[in-house]
């Protein structure tokens, strides 16, 4: 944050810095640094392996934190089953590590660690990151698709009950529908998560700037700015939650018509 | 924007690193944790149904005990009614055996004194006829001074008897 120039930028936050690395480290002539970017995924990781391993007990009575986990788990469960049906147990696995994945770094994201002086980075709010995980889920919707139907696949771009006439028009646009669906995906969650840490971002910006500004401009902008930027947090703990949820959702529905075809 | 303008620099550890974390995590956790804690799930799941199964059956069975044992209740009770009928009616059989017989002994010591009485009635009416008539002879010889024989007076005695 450049405090010092009189405003916050509100883009700053997504800035990816070198750790270590920098020059070293590449495979096949690309540069591969560790940066704030992967720390904080490695971070995810480990508090994500933390959680589940400290509820992974096998207990037949399950403590607090057996019942979080299980709840986790048994709630990305009953999401496949809903949409996929007794097949959908085979993909928990990925649609579970999905689910943990995208929510931990949303949640670690919104972090108040900037009191202690750690500065939370959101590796969701970067399109690289949530390009690559649409990508995976995409691809693993394709692979399923054309091992279990063969070219039969192609008929998901047919519905059911279209008029043969209609056949020629309709493909074409469910065909750009089914190629959208990585860039809706992965855009969908790097804009939720960019949009609400720009517009906390600018709040932030507007406390100091109003705060700096005098008595007047304090009580007429920095104040009821603050009080937004509450009621905002609580908004982007929700956001959170829900484009991990929606990510995975529509994995699985992605996934159903890979499984079932229709 | 940081994520376009450092997009050519950037790119290859960002792919790379979420590579390698998102790996970790499925593997470790997606792969390792997540069907142990599925399997205990299913296992709870499993043992609440096969104990709700089993509490089911031993219902079932204490229902099908409690029926046998009505139906045994009902047959002891039939058989209990059935020996308390033959048993009323054995006694009352004997009852009236025992009845007969002492009827029989009561009718039979009737009989007999009436026949005593018969006898000492005609006994004592005969002692009277002869009383009479020798009271009629004692006075007829005071009275008159006439001699009546015996026979005379006893008819005499008979036929007033006899009248009345």
């Amino acid at each position: 944050m450049r405090v010092a120039e009189g405003k916050v930028d509100p883009v700053h936050q997504f800035t990816i810095e070198s750790l270590f690395g920098t020059d070293q480290w590449a495979i096949g002539g690309y540069n591969i640094a560790f940066t704030n970017s992967a720390l904080w995924m490695a971070i995810t990781t480990v508090v994500l392996i933390v959680f589940v391993a400290g509820g992974a007990k096998r207990e037949l009575v399950p403590g607090r934190w057996q019942m979080a986990v299980e709840g986790l788990t048994g709630f990305v469960d009953n999401l496949l089953m809903a949409n996929i049906g007794k097949a959908g147990r085979k993909y928990l696995p990925y649609v579970f590590s999905l689910f943990a994945f995208i929510l931990f770094a949303n949640m670690l994201g919104l972090m108040p660690l900037a009191l202690f002086g750690v500065h939370p980075f959101t590796s969701t709010s970067h399109f690289t990151v949530t390009g690559v995980l649409a990508i995976m889920s995409f691809a693993i919707v394709l692979i399923v698709g054309f091992a279990k139907h063969g070219l039969h696949f192609f008929s998901l771009f047919v519905p059911h009950g279209t008029p043969v006439l209609m056949i020629p028009i309709i493909f074409p646009i469910e065909l750009i529908s089914f190629m959208v669906r990585p860039f809706s995906l992965g855009l969908r969650l790097f804009v939720a998560m960019m949009a609400g840490h720009v517009l906390l971002e600018v709040l932030s910006g507007f406390v100091i700037s109003g705060t700096n500004a005098g008595v007047g401009i304090f009580f007429l902008a920095a104040l009821p700015s603050f009080f937004l930027m509450i009621g905002i947090c609580a908004l982007e703990l929700l956001v959170a939650g829900i484009q991990a949820y929606v990510f995975a959702l529509l994995t699985c529905v992605y996934l159903n018509d890979a499984e079932n075809l229709h | 924007m940081p994520q376009i303008e450092q997009l050519a620099t950037t790119y290859a550890s960002q792919v790379f690193w979420l590579l390698v974390f998102f790996g970790i995590i499925f593997f470790v956790i997606g792969r390792g944790m997540v069907p142990k804690v599925m399997a205990t799930m299913d296992g709870r799941d499993k043992q609440i149904a096969d104990d709700l199964a089993a509490a089911e059956a031993a219902r079932a069975a204490a229902d099908a005990e409690e029926e046998s044992w009505r139906v045994q209740a009902n047959k002891q009770r039939a058989a209990a009614q059935a020996l308390i009928v033959a048993a009323k009616a054995d006694a009352a059989k004997a009852t009236e055996a025992t009845l007969a017989v002492a009827t029989a002994r009561i009718d039979e010591t009737l009989t007999a004194a009436e026949a005593r009485i018969a006898v000492a009635r005609a006994a004592a009416l005969g002692e009277v006829e002869g009383v009479a008539a020798e009271a009629a002879q004692d006075i007829a010889s005071r009275i008159a001074g006439l001699s009546i024989p015996a026979d005379e007076a006893q008819a005499a005695v008979k036929g007033v008897l006899a009248h009345g």
